[in-house]
């Protein structure tokens, strides 16, 4: 030790410099921060969200409905075409990720094989993800491909997560964190004083707009007592009470919207305007001319809003759609038909918010307890080992206090409520690298060697205990890294970095000054020894 | 320099203390302790946190926190409105935000599960608006947490394999740099750590949560901090007096390492507890469970992990040094 290189004072002085550079800027206000000029760093702490206020959802894409939905499309659709090609059918099972269509008459098969095929589109626009394949004499095989039913749930989360981020913008909140964790969950950060009840709210409404028609055969009341229609389903209206029979083909859906707006209508009540692309508006066009005189109803996310009486044609694509709306709820019911709607149910698994000025009293009551801990260990070592040990060990102590906070700042790492907590508890380990060293050298000069005999293997020895004594809490803090979630992981960081810090620091500085200490005095005895 | 200062003159430099004649008598102490920890833990045993007191973390529901002003929060009327509107599993209580209030606010929290067909989002939408029409306008909603069914499962499940994992990892580590006798030891007395924080919170009713977990696992990596001090010790002087029976030379390495295990269990209990009185709300568990934890986490590197060894003995003699373990880069001079 009393050999020491010189690389290791430019080291300490190098980490000193880096420590301040990186560091300094948490103790400026935001405004000093922005009066600095550019091209000084100005890394600051990153605040968790329970010390800045702010939401955090998990959410569940439900990929099972997801594909349940679209399988049972599959019968719609295969019923639909069959039924327009004048094909009977005695009957549509489910089959694994498709259906397997009865056919009554075996010698119907080929034109019932060329419609089903027509399902697949033709040209250049072939389907890949479905496949038409005939089964023995009368049946027919209409399913996905395995390939088509495990992209499902990819693709679904993507373009959840695309939906919910076009969701959130459209509230203004300011740098939301969408990212998504395991197979099939969202996580959404939003930080500051958001609503999170109207985050939620938006996020979560599957905004699954449709257009089929009512079920004017059957009765509601037959339906209601169980006897619903194979191609029918009972729906409740928005005040959930006005039961509805409708068909459940889709007529046009939400996909084909173009565009959505706030309008009014002939009684001056907020209306949605809308206007579809041109497959919807033929779609439209065609189904209201064949059925004028009949109600058709225009549901969302399983609802009825309303159900209109086709009065006429309506073939540009164009139209409103009444209900008993608020201005309010117009406006947000537009933003979801223009973000688009989400391919499979979310459902909120886990939300955690906090308002901003709770954060602010967790922030000042963490300052307020690291000051005073800090302080304390501070006077704590000075009085234990003296003006120059325990100053020295201040020195180191402060240093170690200066690198973490600057180590954080520009890793960006997150501090959270119990990261102060880890923050407290590695100013106070730290100083156990100090006494380590120090108890060593007090063993060796009490048994009887030099002053500097006695450093040298104290501090040698010493070493050997701190790194077997600090990596343990290093594979502890890994631990947490690896099974905990936000506010613990936060923690865990700051354990690790503060035990790489606090060990350096304790070594080096300690090194550095007693021998510095050495080499001025000379001394014959070690102070803490007797 | 006067004879007391700096203070450590005060430790006495070699103290005597004969650690291992006691340690039958708190063995059996702890091995009560242990197991009446476990008790209280597990018991009623069909709950499902046992005799814990789960946040909605592990068990799942809700959680809004408010605050009101002037009057203190009503805790009766919260109670009395939201049973009236059907919600379950009700807990309401009050708490205080440290010395930080300086608005003068109340802080209250309450916890309930779903009203029944309704989800977590729509349930707590209605309570805010009852407490709001309850309570007065100038309520305000500063905390919301909801934790569904299936994430507080695994969150649980999570916690329980990071506590075990954690154990296991450190007596593979120990057994890597000691011996396996030593990494026993170590996890012996880390199960002791683990089982009586349980306890402690079993017995206060204090909340068991997520950052629980984290403070258990942070008591882990301080009391095997401390026992791999006193290891070290050992191995060393089993080194140093190899005629030395293993009773006497554990007494000797515990004495020796005696001074600095105050020092720096004395220093971070200062630091918690700190925190503690000041950090107040949802830090105090998580204080007073590491204080407590460092308490026992010193007390069971003294009395458990060292004094166990003596049930199975330790390698010496001649084949100590082929059995001597790898050194991490630095080398310690002998």
């Amino acid at each position: 030790m009393v050999q020491m290189s010189r690389w290791k004072v430019i080291l300490l002085a190098l980490s000193l410099v880096f420590g301040l550079l990186f560091s300094y800027a948490n103790a400026l206000s935001p405004a000093q921060r922005e009066a600095l000029p550019g091209w000084l760093p100005k890394p600051t702490l990153n605040l968790g969200l329970d010390l800045q206020g702010g939401s955090y959802l998990l959410l569940q894409v439900d990929v099972d409905a997801m594909r349940e939905k679209r399988i049972s499309n599959l019968n719609e659709d295969a019923r639909q075409t069959l039924s327009e090609a004048q094909i009977a059918v005695a009957g549509i099972a489910r089959d694994g990720n498709g259906v397997v269509v009865t056919l009554s008459n075996p010698a119907q098969m080929e034109p019932a094989l060329t419609a089903m095929r027509g399902l697949l589109g033709g040209g250049m626009a072939v389907a890949v993800d479905r496949t038409v394949v005939r089964q023995g004499d009368n049946a027919i095989r209409y399913a996905f491909t395995d390939a088509a039913v495990t992209a499902m749930a990819p693709t679904a989360v993507e373009q959840s997560i695309e939906v919910v981020r076009r969701r959130i913008d459209s509230l203004g909140t300011r740098e939301p964190s969408i990212t998504r964790q395991g197979a099939d969950r969202i996580v959404v950060q939003a930080p500051g004083e958001s609503d999170p009840t109207q985050l939620e709210r938006v996020i979560g409404q599957t905004a699954q707009l449709t257009f089929q028609m009512v079920d004017i055969e059957s009765s509601v009341q037959e339906a209601m007592a169980g006897a619903v229609p194979p191609d029918a389903e009972l729906l409740m209206g928005e005040d959930g009470v006005t039961p509805y029979l409708v068909k459940r083909r889709v007529i046009v859906s939400g996909e084909n919207l173009v565009s959505a707006s706030v309008t009014t209508d002939q009684s001056n009540q907020p209306a949605i305007g809308f206007r579809f692309d041109g497959q919807g508006a033929r779609r439209f066009g065609e189904t209201t001319a064949n059925n004028i005189g009949r109600p058709f109803a225009i549901i969302l996310d399983g609802k009825v809003i309303s159900a209109p009486r086709i009065n006429s044609a309506i073939t540009g694509g164009n139209g409103i759609i009444e209900g008993s709306f608020t201005i309010a709820s117009a406006s947000e019911l537009v933003n979801l038909l223009n973000g688009g709607s989400l391919p499979a149910p979310l459902t909120v698994e886990e939300r955690r918010s906090v308002t901003a000025s709770l954060g602010a009293d967790s922030v000042r009551a963490g300052q307020l307890a690291t000051v005073i801990a800090f302080a304390g260990v501070l006077v704590f070592m000075i009085l234990s080992y003296g003006g120059l040990f325990g100053g020295i060990s201040v020195v180191a102590l402060i240093l170690n206090f200066i690198l973490l906070i600057g180590a954080m700042s520009i890793t960006g790492a997150t501090l959270t409520l119990p990261g102060i907590a880890g923050l407290i508890l590695t100013l106070a380990m730290a100083v156990d690298a100090n006494v380590l060293i120090y108890e060593r050298m007090r063993d060796e000069a009490n048994a009887g060697r030099s002053p500097i005999a006695a450093m040298d293997a104290g501090f040698n020895r010493a070493i050997v205990t701190i790194i077997d004594a600090n990596l343990t809490t290093i594979l502890a803090a890994l631990i947490m890294f690896f099974f905990g979630a936000g506010p613990v992981r936060g923690f865990a960081w700051t354990l690790s970095i503060g035990v790489i810090t606090s060990v350096f620091t304790a070594v080096l500085v300690t090194q550095v000054l007693l021998v510095v200490w050495l080499r001025l005095r000379r001394p014959k005895k070690l102070p803490i020894a007797w | 320099m006067s004879k007391f200062w700096p203070l450590i003159k005060l430790l006495p430099t070699r103290t005597n203390f004969e650690f291992v004649k006691h340690a039958r008598l708190f063995g059996s102490l702890s091995l009560i302790l242990v197991i009446s920890s476990i008790f209280f833990t597990i018991y009623p045993a069909d709950n499902k946190c046992g005799g814990l007191t789960c946040g909605v973390d592990f068990l799942g529901g809700n959680l809004v926190e408010l605050s009101t002003r002037p009057e203190p929060v009503d805790l009766a009327e919260i109670r009395a409105s939201l049973n009236g509107m059907g919600v379950p599993d009700v807990q309401v209580q009050s708490y205080s935000v440290p010395g930080s209030d300086p608005t003068g606010r109340f802080h209250a929290m309450a916890k309930f599960g779903n009203i029944e067909g309704a989800s977590s989002t729509e349930t707590i939408h209605q309570v805010k608006a009852a407490l709001t029409r309850d309570l007065g306008p100038d309520v305000r909603f500063t905390r919301t947490e909801a934790v569904g069914a299936a994430v507080s499962g695994e969150l649980l499940m999570n916690g329980v394999m990071a506590l075990a994992v954690a154990i296991i990892m450190m007596m593979i580590y120990i057994w890597f740099r000691f011996e396996w006798q030593f990494g026993l030891g170590a996890m012996m007395g880390l199960f002791h750590d683990v089982i009586l924080t349980f306890g402690l919170f079993a017995i206060t009713g204090m909340e068991f949560s997520l950052t629980t977990v984290a403070s258990i696992l942070t008591v882990i990596g301080y009391s095997i901090n401390d026992t791999v001090v006193v290891y070290d010790r050992i191995r060393e002087n089993l080194r140093k007096y190899k005629k030395m029976p293993l009773r006497e030379l554990i007494d000797l390495s515990l004495n020796e390492t005696l001074s600095r295990t105050i020092m720096t269990g004395v220093t971070a209990l200062f630091a918690l507890g700190v925190l503690a009185v000041l950090g107040g709300g949802p830090l105090q568990p998580f204080a007073i469970a590491l204080f407590f934890g460092i308490v026992v986490g010193t007390y069971s590197s003294v009395y458990v992990a060292a004094p166990v060894l003596l049930l199975w003995g330790v390698k010496r003699g001649a084949k100590d040094e082929e059995a001597r373990p790898i050194k991490l880069g630095m080398a310690s001079r002998p």
